[in-house]
């Protein structure tokens, strides 16, 4: 048998066959991508009917509460997603197709995790403009074309944070049973100690505090300001007890705990896939 | 020539000593069998092999490149077929074939090919485009072994592969197995079957409790005895200090030899009787003088189980039942998650 000779076509390869079988996966079992969407646009649905009387300056900058909590959905879409994306790891360790790749010549171990991270990264995208999509039609609005990117760049980075924290987690948790039991504590108090759902100024100290220094409320943000018709990185986009932060500040911190998340990550991955 | 030479391998999980110094040499091209009964050290041996393990201490080298240096040359001379099937059960039989040989990089053109030849070479037409799912245990098997095939690789690696089959599907195996000799392939095959490794080794290993107790060419290893294998009993259930008269009785007889007491069959005596067709009535007149009746006595060339049963004092059957109670397989599977 003739192998090619090439590490790059080997890693395209073998990353390629590791996506498209979770996209098969997929394919066959559609109920949690459909869930996924269902239930932000039940949320965006019910709690825009919940503050439809609030007074008209009851948020700073949006006419609406469902203009206000179209970001913090988006986000909290592509968050569970990504936070859910070591569980198909999880079953392969529990039984034990995890060893059918690891006696396999890959190129890079990488490629189990990369085939993670394209897998959630495309099915949050598509998600998020489902949800963006149906939000709009219930007139809440679109970002233009510089706030998309603006979106998909920030779901990116969150993505690859929490996908990060996901599969180092699938490897550290005895079984699939913890591993889900962590994922419900951790989702939604996330969730609510961030901006999705009211701004900083609506929370008590402590918890403008939490919720100033969590990742999702750094997604969140800049997403929301993307919304806005007048958008541009240096706008302000979160008022935070320590100091304002632009949309461009809230990337960059993005960013530095996604790169420190890969580094930390990184001897564990090493040493289980190695 | 010896294509893997495995020297003073050790491992440990944490209160057990898995493999203890065992040393292997193995010929190119030939059928290699493990034999030994369930918790003996054959999967952690195989699995080390098969870079899944780090051993403690030793070394394996296959074609002269070290395992633990350099597992990436390893995994592609090699194909593992694992104890415990682990398919997709969402995927279809070809869609798990298409992405095995992507996983061992084999180009476009020659992978259709591969995988055609496979599902005909294994029989699995009928329902290669189901989804694995829905497969019975001999149909698993099949597909975890044409996974293992697909790249052609010089060393095949099979752990227990026949077990719970149905004969169809294990004389299939079996057929394949020969083929694959034949076309120079080396294959360690470990099993706890002796007429499977007796039938289809050309050299055998038998282990138990992490140690080689034997090894050599199967022929050779029942040759050894010189003799007959003679099961004894003087009743249905005898106990320790009978059978310990008995043998004392047959000691004294010129031709018996290896002596062994089997506690779990009723403290039968196993022992070995030279080809002599007078020493069987000669022992029946000295029972009978000590006052000992026969109650059965069955007599047959040795087997494998006989090399085990002669240096552990038990049968394979009967380790394996004793392994059961005390193996703890939840913890056992959790050690080997990765």
């Amino acid at each position: 048998m003739e192998i090619q000779q090439y590490n790059f076509i080997f890693l395209y390869q073998e990353t390629t066959a590791l996506t498209k079988r979770l996209f098969i996966q997929l394919k066959r079992r559609p109920s949690t991508f459909f869930a996924g969407i269902l239930q932000p646009i039940i949320w965006l649905f019910l709690f825009g009917a919940l503050f439809a009387n609030a007074p008209k300056d009851f948020l700073p900058g949006v006419d609406s509460y469902g203009n206000f909590l179209g970001a913090g959905l988006i986000v909290f879409t592509a968050f569970s997603g990504a936070l859910n994306s070591g569980l198909p790891l999880m079953f392969d360790r529990e039984f034990g197709f995890l060893n059918r790749l690891l006696v396999a010549p890959l190129a890079s171990r990488l490629s189990i995790v990369l085939s993670s991270f394209f897998y959630i990264t495309i099915l949050s995208f598509v998600q998020s403009l489902a949800i963006m999509f149906i939000s709009f039609l219930l007139g809440y609005g679109f970002p233009d074309l510089y706030g998309l990117g603006v979106v998909f760049a920030t779901l990116i980075l969150l993505v690859l944070f929490v996908t990060s924290i996901s599969l180092c987690l699938a490897f550290v948790l005895p079984g699939h049973i913890e591993l889900i039991a962590l994922i419900f504590v951790v989702n939604l108090p996330l969730l609510f100690a961030s901006t999705a759902l009211a701004p900083i100024s609506f929370m008590p100290t402590w918890l403008g505090w939490f919720a100033s220094f969590n990742p999702l409320t750094f997604a969140i943000e800049p997403i929301r300001i993307a919304y806005s018709s007048n958008f541009n990185l240096d706008l302000i986009a979160l008022n935070a007890p320590y100091g304002d932060l632009t949309c461009r500040d809230c990337i960059s911190l993005l960013f530095l705990l996604t790169i420190l998340s890969l580094v930390i990550i990184r001897p564990l991955l090493n040493k289980k896939l190695t | 020539m010896n294509q893997i030479q495995i020297q003073n391998l050790s491992k440990d999980y944490l209160d057990v000593k898995a493999l203890k110094k065992i040393n292997i040499n193995i010929a190119k091209g030939s059928l290699f069998g493990i034999l030994g009964p369930n918790g003996a050290g054959k999967t952690t041996l195989l699995r080390t092999i098969a870079t899944l393990i780090s051993p403690d201490e030793g070394t394996i080298k296959i074609n002269n490149i070290d395992v633990m240096k350099e597992p990436r040359k390893i995994r592609e001379l090699i194909g593992y077929v694992a104890q415990e099937i682990a398919l997709d059960k969402i995927l279809t039989g070809r869609e798990l074939l298409d992405f095995q040989a992507d996983l061992y990089h084999i180009d476009q053109s020659n992978k259709l090919e591969r995988i055609e030849l496979l599902i005909n070479q294994l029989d699995m037409q009928n329902w290669i485009d189901r989804k694995c799912g829905t497969y019975s245990g001999g149909m698993k098997r099949r597909i975890d072994l044409a996974a293992g095939l697909l790249h052609l690789p010089k060393v095949l690696i099979l752990d227990e592969p026949t077990v719970g089959l149905d004969i169809e599907s294990r004389n299939i195996i079996w057929e394949l197995l020969n083929d694959l000799k034949k076309d120079g392939m080396t294959i360690i095959l470990s099993s706890h079957y002796l007429d499977e490794i007796d039938k289809l080794a050309d050299t055998v290993v038998i282990i138990n409790d992490g140690k080689i107790i034997d090894q050599g060419k199967p022929t050779e290893l029942k040759n050894k005895f010189g003799g007959d294998r003679i099961i004894l009993k003087v009743r249905e259930f005898s106990d320790s200090l009978e059978s310990e008269k008995v043998k004392k009785i047959l000691e004294k007889i010129d031709g018996i030899s290896q002596i062994v007491i089997n506690a779990s069959q009723g403290y039968s005596l196993n022992f070995i009787a030279d080809r002599d067709k007078d020493l069987i009535t000669k022992l029946k007149v000295e029972l009978a003088f000590s006052k000992f009746k026969i109650f059965s006595l069955s007599q047959s060339q040795p087997s494998l189980d006989d090399v085990y049963l002669q240096a552990t004092g038990k049968t394979l059957q009967d380790a394996e039942l004793y392994m059961t109670g005390k193996r703890d397989l939840k913890k056992e599977s959790k050690q080997s998650m990765r």
